[in-house]
């Protein structure tokens, strides 16, 4: 077997948009109308779009590739092309290895049927062998939490519990490559975590994933390399986090093109320490933003915002110079302009994205934005997770009372199992 | 297409679940449960009854109990034929649309699921008109030997135009009308009440219709216990696999553009 797991090559996908013949009563009249009026008929073929343009891609055995973009830009055409629903207009397409696609998992259910019953149903469905369900039932079940309902009809399930069944079922299949599309927002907090978890050992156990989300944070976490399509277009493909930045980029300047007020540039962002230009900080050390703009046109009442996300994303930090009380700004034409924040990085282990945002405050108009603008990394002596580092320090002391003793004997546990 | 049909050979647990779970459905919906496979076949029987009742009336004679039996035997193949193609009319675009849409797998598997569980609501019927057959004191005989092959056309009568339908009402919503109509008013065309004898000579425009040589074949086999015709047996024969075979390739020549049609 090659070490690839999954090619596209060249895949093009028409769609025909608006008016189709849905019945044979309109298709009749239509077709001997057709002889007569060849106008007619160019007009139209003149909807048919293209839904994909010309995609090439290569998911290695047991990488996991993200693919992001808009609502509409091809993503689950493309996941439709792979899992074979759907055939490509143009193009090859090379799948190795027993595929699995996770688009909506209780697709296969019955309402009529048991949950047990489902569980056979939809294994079955998306693959299994009778054998393999059999064998695996009881820890479906487990996975689910819904031994109390299992025999229940599935009709009387409410839509959470649907969902677990559906995606428990799923986590069982051990595929080669396993095509995800948002099926992690399925149920509470506890049951995503398990899903995650599971994801995770699928993906250790050396399957191939093909991952599809709006959560960019579930993206960054799975997938080391990700692509984005725009327009039926793969965009970029590459290291995840470039892909991401560029994508959280590249909206905006859609949307300075479409409003053409692209009056103010942020021109350079550097980061630095008292030596120079630095990426890399220990926890609590200070760091220099720089930030230059420069205007195109007059403007007036600028400010420059500065908010930190961590590595997945998510704003942890968010400042500017008009809520720090340095008031509002003007610029006139072709002038630039430079301001420094100065941070204090009370920050955990970890990658954290400073981003820079410009806008004129009384409008709440958005001029520029680099998002991220740069990526850093912060180290700590401690071991401290999360976003923030509060500097933590524990101190001990003896209690003197009838449970000394007590407290004592369990601290020494403690630091046993340290 | 010998690598579509060792598709559906390796598929083959799905077919067998989804016929399981359409049984099961079927029977668990309806309070009456196994009823159900009896019911439209009785109803027919009894139309049937009403229908030979008007004749033997018009022609001044008594109604024969063989004439019952001919009536019952050939109405349990009619309703297994039109259950079948019903089931399958609407087994891509009302109950597994979502199936369609979501998840990869030869999708022949739905009509063909319709047929054979349609055939088990005639297994179930049949064991009812044993029972009517030895009350009625209906004789054993090796003819019933035949019975098999003539079961095996109609079958594959019946999934051929299932796959052809479900296909064609996917892209046609009107399609699914039209298989009403034709199944309301095809009894009226087919040697169900009336054995094609009746028509003496003109009998052999109504053989034309390639489900009539099948139930004249049963009949003539379990009830006169005669042989059934073979050359129109024989054309039967020909129409079922031509119908299975030109279903099945049409059914497999349009189900790529299922997912973006429904």
């Amino acid at each position: 077997m090659s070490d690839v797991a999954l090619r596209m090559e060249h895949v093009w996908k028409k769609f025909r948009k608006g008016e189709t013949f849905s019945s044979l009563r309109d298709l009749v009249p239509a077709l001997t109308g057709r002889m007569f009026r060849y106008a007619e008929l160019s007009a139209k073929d003149n909807r048919e779009f293209w839904a994909l343009r010309d995609i090439s891609f290569e998911v290695k055995r047991g990488e996991a590739l993200g693919i992001i973009g808009h609502n509409g830009a091809g993503k689950s055409t493309i996941l439709k092309i792979l899992s074979r629903i759907m055939k490509p207009t143009k193009g090859d397409l090379v799948v190795n290895g027993r595929l699995s696609a996770l688009i909506e998992v209780s697709a296969g259910f019955h309402q009529d049927l048991t949950g047990r019953e489902n569980i056979n149903l939809n294994g079955t469905i998306l693959g299994m062998t009778k054998r393999e369900i059999a064998s695996k039932l009881d820890q479906i079940i487990a996975f689910s939490g819904l031994e109390e309902f299992i025999d229940t009809p599935v009709k009387r399930y409410s839509s959470g519990m649907y969902a677990r069944l559906g995606f428990s079922v799923a986590a069982h299949i051990e595929p080669d490559v396993l095509i995800v599309d948002e099926v992690l927002s399925v149920g509470d907090w506890a049951f995503q975590q398990k899903c995650l978890k599971r994801m995770r050992e699928v993906i250790t156990d050396g399957a191939t994933v093909l991952f599809v989300s709006h959560n960019l944070k579930s993206v960054a976490e799975f997938c080391q390399r990700s692509m984005l399509i725009e327009h039926g277009r793969a965009v970029r493909i590459g290291p995840t986090h470039e892909v991401v930045a560029f994508y959280l980029n590249a909206p905006r300047n859609e949307h300075l093109k479409a409003s053409g007020s692209q009056s103010v540039v942020i021109s350079k962002v550097t980061v630095r320490n008292e030596a120079g230009e630095c990426l890399r900080f220990r926890s609590g050390e200070k760091a220099w933003i720089d930030i230059e703009i420069t205007a195109q046109t007059r403007c007036s009442k600028l400010s420059v915002s500065l908010y930190v996300t961590d590595e997945q994303y998510q704003n942890i930090f968010d400042t500017s110079t008009e809520r720090l009380g340095h008031g509002n700004f003007s610029l006139e034409a072709g002038e630039a302009f430079s301001c420094t924040f100065e941070l204090q990085l009370n920050l955990a282990n970890g990658v954290f994205h400073p981003c820079v945002l410009i806008y004129r405050y009384d409008t709440q108009t958005e001029y520029d934005r680099r998002a991220p603008a740069k990526t850093i990394y912060v180290s700590s002596d401690q071991d401290v997770r999360g976003a923030a580092n509060l500097f933590p320090n524990v101190t001990r002391q003896a209690i003197h009372s009838e449970l000394a003793g007590v407290a004592a004997i369990a601290s020494d546990q403690n630091d046993h199992s340290a | 297409m010998r690598e579509q049909l060792r598709e559906l050979y390796k598929y083959r647990e799905l077919l067998y679940m989804i016929t399981y779970r359409d049984i099961k459905v079927r029977y668990k919906q309806s309070i009456m449960g196994f009823m159900w496979a009896i019911l439209m076949p009785i109803l027919i029987v009894l139309s049937g009854i009403i229908v030979r009742y008007a004749y033997v009336l018009a022609a001044h004679s008594r109604l024969q109990m063989a004439d019952v039996a001919s009536v019952a035997v050939k109405s349990l193949p009619w309703a297994f034929l039109v259950s079948s193609i019903r089931f399958g009319c609407n087994s891509l675009t009302l109950s597994n649309r979502d199936l369609v849409t979501k998840i990869y797998f030869p999708k022949e598997i739905f009509p063909l699921a319709a047929a054979i569980s349609s055939f088990f609501d005639f297994a179930v019927a049949s064991i009812a008109l044993v029972v009517f057959l030895v009350v009625a004191k209906v004789q054993l005989s090796v003819t019933l030997a035949w019975v098999p092959l003539l079961l095996l056309t109609l079958v594959a009568l019946a999934s051929g135009i299932g796959m052809i339908v479900a296909a064609g009402s996917l892209f046609f919503r009107d399609v699914k009308y039209i298989v009403e109509v034709l199944l309301t008013f095809g009894i009226f065309f087919t040697p169900v009440f009336y054995d094609v004898r009746m028509f003496g000579a003109k009998g052999k425009w109504l053989m034309l219709n390639p489900v009539a040589p099948i139930l004249e074949g049963l009949s003539a086999c379990v009830t006169r216990h005669q042989q059934p015709d073979l050359s129109w047996l024989g054309y039967s024969l020909g129409f079922a696999a031509v119908s299975l075979f030109g279903g099945y390739i049409f059914f497999k020549h349009l189900e790529p553009a299922f997912a973006e049609s429904i």
